[in-house]
């Protein structure tokens, strides 16, 4: 284990690349996580100290819902805010506020963050959010894929965990013009992060009493690339007897995805891909307001919605749907073992959707996100 | 037009024509480097009837299912008296200089005719072929494949009434083949975007839009994260976008248009959807489980001289030769053949009597639910042909 101990455990790919090559004899798992490894951040006077990042579009009304969810709920956590956005919006602090919030969660290890706007323009800045996971090295992301009892979508019985390498494959950030209007942007995969993102997901899998885990891939056209993350992803699955492992090819999964959701279990798949499938996923089970998700690394574990949508459109309105954020927060608190407090919030969601009284507009209904908030309060408290 | 088409690798093609072009700048206008003019029709169809009043097909059969679901759309085309004249080619790849390639034959037919039918074909494993199909666009110079996915009515998915236009650059991006390892567990995969490939199927987006009677063309990308290479296909988007002042042009990130069609897929009917090759083929095959499957959609590859219309589902070696296949998808092929051909009349009446055979829902085949044989099927369309 050569970086167990090293602070700056997220390098640039590149330089992770190199230092693998250079290593003594091949060291071809130097990066291993194993489940049980995953620390807790601990605790002073009784509380633990959470990094929280609004972002930016709904971000800053759904983080104020957990806020009063966790506040009504007495839940132990002290929130270190910072306010850093991708908006563009002239003043130079953006840049320096991004290195706060990189500080923020490496002192606390755990982090609860809204989405990042990234601009279009190829002057912007490159995407805050990929910078912020391959920066703390949280290579691990998780989506949620579950229908919400009592709210019908066009699918029934969804329940699909998308596991996603976060830190490398086609967001590498690799890019150049080899004459003008000819441009090659590369692809990274490597044995080291293909090996720890399988562990990762077998290792989840296990623990979440999961039964089957598909790897999504296209191998058959990047031989090389794709068929590296495959191979290393089956041998992985040989240490896992018990789970059952296929693979599949990423555009046969998606027009499965969409057929006949119910045969998938836990799924596992290089950066781009797991865009495409937790979109798909959340269309399924009705859009990005429900999809919950985390960001898992060694040292540091971001909790942010599974299904990353910025949602500047419906910015300041009150028509924001809370929900991703808050399973997201309730996940959050399962990783610090907070288990009553993440149950507690949990049925009180669930129970005010299923009720069908208060709904946001995104779920059909025409509550504002404060009214569900407060529905979501009152239920805790009769509970 | 750019002499490139018996280049094996679209990588090197695309790079030596970039630099072509950009050492003749003389020629070409500044904003349009490649060098088609806007008034030419890319793509468009060149073949000319025999003396026999007869266009030529060229038919690859394909394997497994390819020969009975073939003589499904031959036996359909005689009773329809479409003018055509198929020419079954063989294309069972060759390894030639250790590369796979196809017979000589099968070339010169399609270079002849411009057109050709498509059945599935298996790809030989473990022979060191490239896939088939990959070479069939390479040596045709396949450029951009159109994925129309509409719902039939007769076969009930969860989604109803889905009309969508997908269209697909098909030689570069993420499939270009370009690959290597740096050095042992470490594999460098490029995807590769020039404004001339970009160009062309967007201009073809364009045309196709106006052909099909759509008012709006959507560029789908990921610029957010790939900022030069999708910002390239992006921008050469904009730029093409104002040669068609009267189609509607916009573009949304692949995220978004895979969560928004999942959820509703009717906003995508009235538009056209043009992206790099790797988000198209995995939203096109998304598409097609919105309405049911490969079995029903139909594909066309358009190339500058030639296309080829195929059937995308695989060859089903399991029920080869049963009469147990489901034609649907070739034929959908072969009446974006006939449209492509101008043959819109016999496009229409064959189209009408597919979809109306499908929705009596009596003579359909197993995988749609029913009992029917290929060739009851097929038998079914022809009585229902006006």
């Amino acid at each position: 284990m050569l970086s167990r101990n090293s602070q700056k455990t997220a390098q640039t790919l590149l330089r992770g690349a190199s230092r693998c090559a250079a290593g003594p004899s091949v060291a071809t798992r130097f990066l291993a996580t194993v489940a049980d490894d995953v620390f807790k951040p601990t605790r002073f006077g009784g509380k633990y100290t959470v990094t929280l990042i609004p972002g930016d579009g709904i971000g800053a009304e759904v983080s104020e819902s957990v806020k009063q969810i966790f506040k009504a709920d007495n839940v132990p956590v002290e929130w270190e805010q910072v306010d850093v956005s991708g908006v563009e919006t002239g003043h130079k602090h953006s840049e320096s506020l991004f290195r706060e919030s990189i500080a923020s969660l490496k002192r606390n290890k755990i982090g609860l963050k809204g989405i990042l706007h990234t601009p279009v323009e190829r002057s912007g800045h490159q995407s805050f959010n990929v910078a912020l996971r391959q920066e703390l090295d949280i290579y691990a992301s998780i989506s949620n894929i579950r229908n919400i009892p009592g709210y019908n979508t066009r699918h029934k019985n969804v329940d699909i965990c998308i596991i996603r390498e976060n830190t490398e494959g086609e967001y590498s950030g690799l890019e150049h013009q080899s004459v003008s209007g000819v441009v090659e942007s590369l692809k990274i995969i490597t044995r080291e992060k293909s090996e720890r993102i399988a562990k990762f997901a077998f290792a989840f899998a296990l623990a979440n009493n999961r039964k089957k885990v598909t790897v999504i891939h296209k191998a058959n056209i990047m031989k090389l690339a794709d068929g590296l993350f495959r191979n290393t992803v089956k041998r992985v699955a040989e240490d896992y007897p018990t789970l059952e492992c296929n693979d599949m090819i990423v555009d046969n999964a998606s027009m499965q995805c969409v057929s006949r959701p119910q045969q998938f279990d836990v799924m596992v798949m290089p950066n781009l891909y797991g865009g495409i499938l937790s979109n798909i996923g959340a269309g399924l089970v009705g859009g990005p307001g429900v999809v919950p998700g985390a960001n898992i690394g060694r040292d540091i574990a971001v909790f942010e919605p599974g299904c990353r949508h910025v949602g500047l459109d419906i910015k300041g309105k009150d028509q924001a749907n809370p929900t991703a954020l808050i399973l997201s927060a309730a996940m959050m608190l399962r990783h610090l073992g907070l288990n009553d407090h993440a149950d507690r919030i949990n049925n009180a969601v669930y129970k005010v959707i299923a009720d069908n009284k208060s709904r946001t507009r995104d779920m059909g209904g025409n509550a504002t996100t404060q009214e569900f908030t407060r529905a979501i309060l009152s239920e805790m408290e009769t509970a | 037009m750019l002499a490139s088409r018996s280049f094996a690798s679209p990588a090197r093609q695309c790079l030596r024509s970039a630099t072509a072009s950009r050492w003749a700048p003389a020629l070409v206008q500044a904003s349009r480097t490649y060098s088609t003019p806007a008034t030419h029709k890319v793509g468009g169809f060149k073949g000319q009837k025999g003396s026999d009043g007869k266009y030529t097909v060229t038919l690859i059969e394909g394997d497994g299912i390819g020969p009975e679901i073939a003589q499904s759309v031959k036996d359909i085309y005689s009773a329809a008296n479409v003018p055509i004249k198929w020419e079954s080619v063989d294309v069972t790849p060759r390894l030639k200089d250790g590369k796979t390639v196809i017979p000589d034959e099968a070339i010169e037919s399609v270079n002849r005719n411009y057109v050709a039918l498509k059945g599935p074909l298996a790809t030989p494993v473990g022979k060191g072929h490239v896939s088939l199909n990959l070479t069939l666009r390479r040596t045709f110079n396949l450029f951009a494949n159109v994925r129309p996915c509409k719902s039939i009515e007769g076969f009930k998915t969860p989604y109803d009434n889905v009309d969508t236009v997908l269209i697909r650059e098909n030689t570069e991006g993420e499939y270009s083949g370009i690959e290597h390892v740096v050095v042992d567990g470490v594999v460098q995969s490029i995807k590769l975007i020039t404004r001339e490939a970009s160009e062309r199927v967007l201009r073809f987006a364009f045309q196709h839009a106006e052909a099909i009677g759509r008012k709006k063309v959507r560029a789908v990308h990921k610029a957010t994260i790939m900022k030069m290479s999708d910002g390239l296909f992006l921008s050469t988007a904009r730029d093409v976008a104002k040669e068609f002042p009267h189609i509607e042009f916009d573009a949304e990130l692949l995220d978004n248009t895979c969560l928004k069609m999942v959820t509703d897929p009717l906003p995508y009917n009235d538009k056209v959807l043009v992206m790099p090759n790797l988000y198209g083929d995995i939203l096109s095959d998304m598409c097609a489980g919105l309405i049911g499957g490969l079995g029903l959609t139909p594909s066309g590859n358009i190339g500058d001289e030639c296309s080829i219309f195929e059937a995308v589902h695989g060859s089903a070696p399991d029920i080869a030769g049963k009469q147990l296949a489901n034609p649907t998808a070739l034929l959908l092929s072969s009446i974006m053949m006939l449209q492509h051909m101008g043959l819109n009349a016999h496009a229409t009446n064959i189209q009408n009597a597919i979809f109306k055979t499908i929705a009596e829902g009596k003579s359909i085949t197993g995988d749609l639910g029913g009992k029917a044989k290929t060739f009851e099927y097929a038998d079914a369309v022809i009585k229902n042909l006006k």
